[in-house]
């Protein structure tokens, strides 16, 4: 179950001190959990590096320039230049934001849809339940890349676009996710006296049912982060993402590729090791995270 | 080398003996001592209770010697059981001695049975594992051992799953495997306390016969006094971690020497088995001022001809079969029976959480299939609710206060964040609670606590009806008398109707005026307490009240004796 904050019951402990609350508990065991704590690094490392990086170290990533392609590490270009000149380097700052900006938000968006939409139905129950979960039983048999290639085949997705797409192809496993829990939740006797004294439903599901399915939401959201960063290198590496000059570290791959037997290893090594890491990274915070708080497992 | 060689000899050897026992968990945040300086010891053919609170360490003492605590438990002292001593002992010794020398019923007989394995079969595992049997042999003497426990048809039943028995059969079939290997010493953790209060009657008749049979010393873990009085020889109390008294049963529970045993027998509600001026304190009907929402001389919730039925066609269950009650301003009705008698669901129908599948429920008068769900949602301030499980009964995301003022939340929007508080304050105060308990988390707070927030919350907008559901089931019986207390006085003073739901009947005689005595989804009978708990007109009643162990032993003696009488009779009776 979620956080009751009551730690497993030693049986019968005479004069226990009080507890410490469920919250630092968690903190507590999540520090713990040495590679959550990595994880937990390498991501803010990442952030500073895209989002910061840029201020500190200027490159001109809209411009080509043809008189310095492919060329190795050096002290002027520490990651070396691609195959139409821009600063590796500062391309792996400037297509990690895009890879970042468009993960974080799809799978934020991803489980905030889920939620509600699980929600909805755990707590409707009956038909209106079982309509809503076949929905999303259809949706789970559609592979997610199969309409992402579709739509991408069919559109040119912009940001906002391709946020919009990837949320919305992966809000179905969180949403299983949070009706299960509503399940339980709803007969919880909190909710059912508030119902027998005349509470409305939206008070059940705001004030007690999703608050206590916090910790569920949040471990799914970091599952849901790092398969949108996948996911979305995926897309681009199939040449259908954000397109040129605009890139994200899929997209660096896919061009690297190309010079792949050329033996251009600065083009290939820097974005696939970073999609590696920050991959990851998010799911050992949502594994340390889900021990912390003691939730079941995904999916 | 048990118990016949041992049976012959009165002052024989102790076949356990605890010497100056310690336990001690590490947990995340400290080192918590959980038994402290334990020394007893239990005899071949005796029975030994140890009595106490939640958090006394007496199911720690039980574990303790079996060799049964937890990883972050260390043991201290010595635990000595037909001369090998448990603290200190490796896996192989303790196993040699486990289901052999010392076997173990644990409070919750579903949990104790492998669900997926047939019983015959079970039993004749733990037979096999000390006795180099024949799987044919040991399957016939589960059969046997069946049979010894009382399990008819045992020949049959041998091939049954677990799931196909009810609770009190399966714990049979625990004890089953508990005297496989005819055992010197059998420690019960609350073997009864899963039951209803008959089935309770017919396992303690159980163990005592085989105690007796074979005699088995037998260490009794458990809270309740009447249990002791029917079952036990000896007598140990444990408060925090210590035995404070021990003695033979009738000098701990008649002349309690220690000032703890005294409050924990003062504190246990006792079953009136004779008239006497005693009458129930609360529930005094009184003049309804007419304040709230529909006609304030109807009574408060009517159910006619209600019935619940689950699921459809051939797997529909009737978990209410036509009941009829009525609770009038003012009053307490005590809703009494076994569990599956349905009361529970009676009460959910009351408060609506239930739709009933026929008949109608009014409340306040309203007939509620007839009000619209506006109207329906005002009608229901009308009522407070305290339900049996204080973890549950509170969501641990929000403070004290924020529980406690949610109803007004709900209903009196219109008051200010000042008001709203005064009114949290004062009701906190009715219910004993101190004021800066608002801002702690309900996962702070003792059982007992909590069901007082439950009790302030269920009360904080002045209710016309509080139903409670078992409210203090969950509770130790100091906490429970305190509860009780705290909702007699305040009935008293503002004059609630209560529908009060429960399975003890010794608790329902002092707090109810009426009482109705379920069965099976059907109201045995219902009248005046004192009439329909003195002298029930049902034979179901009267079995349920003679189930019932009294925290006399001398009393108890003749009740027990008396009940076998009746049933004797009853068999004879249904034999000729």
């Amino acid at each position: 179950m979620s956080t009751v904050i009551q730690p497993a019951k030693t049986p019968g402990t005479a004069g226990t001190p009080r507890e410490t609350s469920g919250t630092r508990l968690a903190v507590r065991r999540f520090l713990r959990n040495r590679l959550a704590v990595a994880g937990l690094g390498v991501v803010m490392f990442f952030v500073l590096f895209c989002f910061v990086g840029p201020l500190v170290y200027h490159t001109d990533q809209t411009h080509t320039a043809l008189q310095q392609v492919n060329l190795s590490p050096s002290g002027a270009h520490w990651l070396g230049t691609d195959a139409v000149g821009h600063d590796e380097l500062g391309r792996l700052m400037y297509g990690g934001k895009v890879s970042l900006t468009v993960g974080l938000a799809a799978g934020v968006l991803a489980t905030v849809v889920g939620t509600l939409w699980g929600a909805a139905a755990g707590y409707a129950g009956g038909w209106i339940d079982a309509v809503m979960m076949r929905i999303v039983d259809a949706g789970i048999a559609i592979p997610a890349l199969f309409i992402l290639l579709v739509v991408s085949a069919i559109t040119t997705p912009g940001l906002p676009g391709l946020i919009l797409i990837l949320g919305l192809v992966s809000w179905l496993v969180p949403s299983r996710l949070i009706r299960a829990e509503t399940l339980t939740l709803k007969n919880r006797d909190y909710v059912l006296t508030l119902r027998a004294i005349g509470g409305t439903h939206a008070r059940a599901i705001l004030r007690h049912i999703l608050p206590n399915s916090v910790s569920t939401i949040i471990v799914a959201t970091t599952f849901q982060i790092a398969d949108a960063i996948l996911l979305v290198a995926y897309v681009s590496y199939l040449g259908l993402g954000v397109q040129p000059p605009t890139t994200d570290w899929g997209g660096m791959l896919s061009a690297g590729l190309t010079a792949a037997y050329s033996g251009y290893w600065w083009l290939i090594l820097p974005p696939g090791l970073a999609i590696i890491l920050v991959v990851w990274a998010f799911n050992a915070i949502g594994d340390g995270l889900r021990d912390a708080f003691d939730v079941r497992g995904r999916g | 080398m048990t118990a016949t060689q041992a049976s012959d000899a009165p002052a024989a050897e102790p076949i356990l003996e605890l010497d100056d026992l310690g336990v001690v968990f590490t947990t995340e945040s400290a080192e918590v001592p959980a038994v402290r300086g334990v020394s007893l010891h239990v005899r071949p053919g005796e029975t030994l209770a140890l009595v106490g609170e939640s958090g006394s360490g007496k199911s720690t003492v039980a574990l303790a010697a079996m060799g049964l605590l937890a990883g972050n438990a260390r043991a201290t002292g010595r635990a000595v059981i037909d001369g090998t001593d448990i603290v200190g002992a490796d896996e192989a010794g303790l196993a040699a001695l486990r289901g052999r020398t010392v076997s173990m019923v644990f409070q919750e007989p579903a949990t104790a049975l492998d669900p997926l394995t047939r019983i015959g079969k079970q039993i004749a595992e733990v037979i096999r594992n000390h006795n180099d049997v024949s799987a044919k042999d040991a399957a016939a003497r589960a059969v046997g051992l069946l049979r010894r426990v009382g399990i008819p048809e045992p020949e049959k039943r041998a091939a049954a799953y677990p799931f196909q028995l009810s609770g009190g059969q399966r714990q049979r079939v625990v004890i089953a495997m508990a005297i496989a290997n005819d055992p010197a010493l059998l420690i019960a953790d609350e073997p009864t306390t899963a039951l209803d209060v008959t089935v309770q009657a017919e396992i303690l008749d159980l163990l005592r016969r085989l105690a007796a049979e074979t005699g088995t010393g037998v260490l009794l873990v458990t809270h309740n006094m009447g249990v002791v009085a029917d079952f036990a020889d000896r007598v140990a109390v444990m408060y925090q971690g210590r035995i404070v008294e021990t003695g033979p049963v009738e000098d701990v529970l008649l002349r309690p020497s220690h000032d703890y045993t005294r409050r924990l027998l003062a504190a246990v509600p006792r079953l009136s088995v004779a008239e006497s001026d005693e009458r129930p304190t609360a529930g005094e009907v009184r003049p309804d001022d007419g304040s709230g929402s529909g006609d304030a001389t109807a009574p408060v919730v009517e159910l006619r001809d209600i019935s619940v039925v689950f699921g459809r066609g051939k797997r529909s269950v009737h978990a209410l079969d036509g009941i009829s009650l009525v609770v009038s301003p003012g009053e307490t009705l005590g809703l009494v029976g076994e569990s599956g008698s349905g009361k529970s669901t009676a009460a959910r129908v009351a408060l609506g959480l239930i739709p009933p599948t026929s008949g109608a429920v009014s409340l306040f008068g309203a007939d509620l299939a007839r009000t619209r769900s506006r109207a329906r949602r005002r009608l229901r301030s009308g009522i407070g609710v305290v339900l049996q499980d204080p973890v549950a009964s509170l969501d641990a995301r929000m403070t004290v206060g924020e529980c406690v003022a949610e109803p007004l939340r709900v209903h009196r929007r219109e008051l200010s964040a000042r008001d709203q508080r005064s009114r949290v304050e004062a009701v906190l105060d009715r219910v004993r609670l101190p004021r800066d308990i608002v801002r702690r988390a309900p996962g702070e707070l003792s059982g007992g606590q909590r069901q007082r927030v439950s009790l302030a919350r269920a009360l904080v907008l002045e209710p016309r009806l509080l139903v409670a559901d078992e409210p203090t089931s969950a509770l130790d019986v100091s906490v429970q008398e305190s509860v009780l207390k705290v909702i007699t006085e305040l009935q008293d003073e503002l004059g609630f109707a209560c529908l009060f739901v429960s399975h003890d009947l010794a608790v329902v005689q002092h707090f109810a005026r009426r009482v109705a005595v379920m069965r099976a989804g059907r109201i045995e009978e219902q009248g005046p307490t004192g009439e329909t708990l003195l002298h029930p007109e049902t034979d179901y009643t009267r079995r349920l009240l003679a189930a019932v162990p009294v925290p006399d032993p001398v009393v108890q003696r003749g009740r027990r004796a008396e009940r076998l009488a009746t049933l004797a009779a009853g068999r004879m009776e249904a034999e000729a």
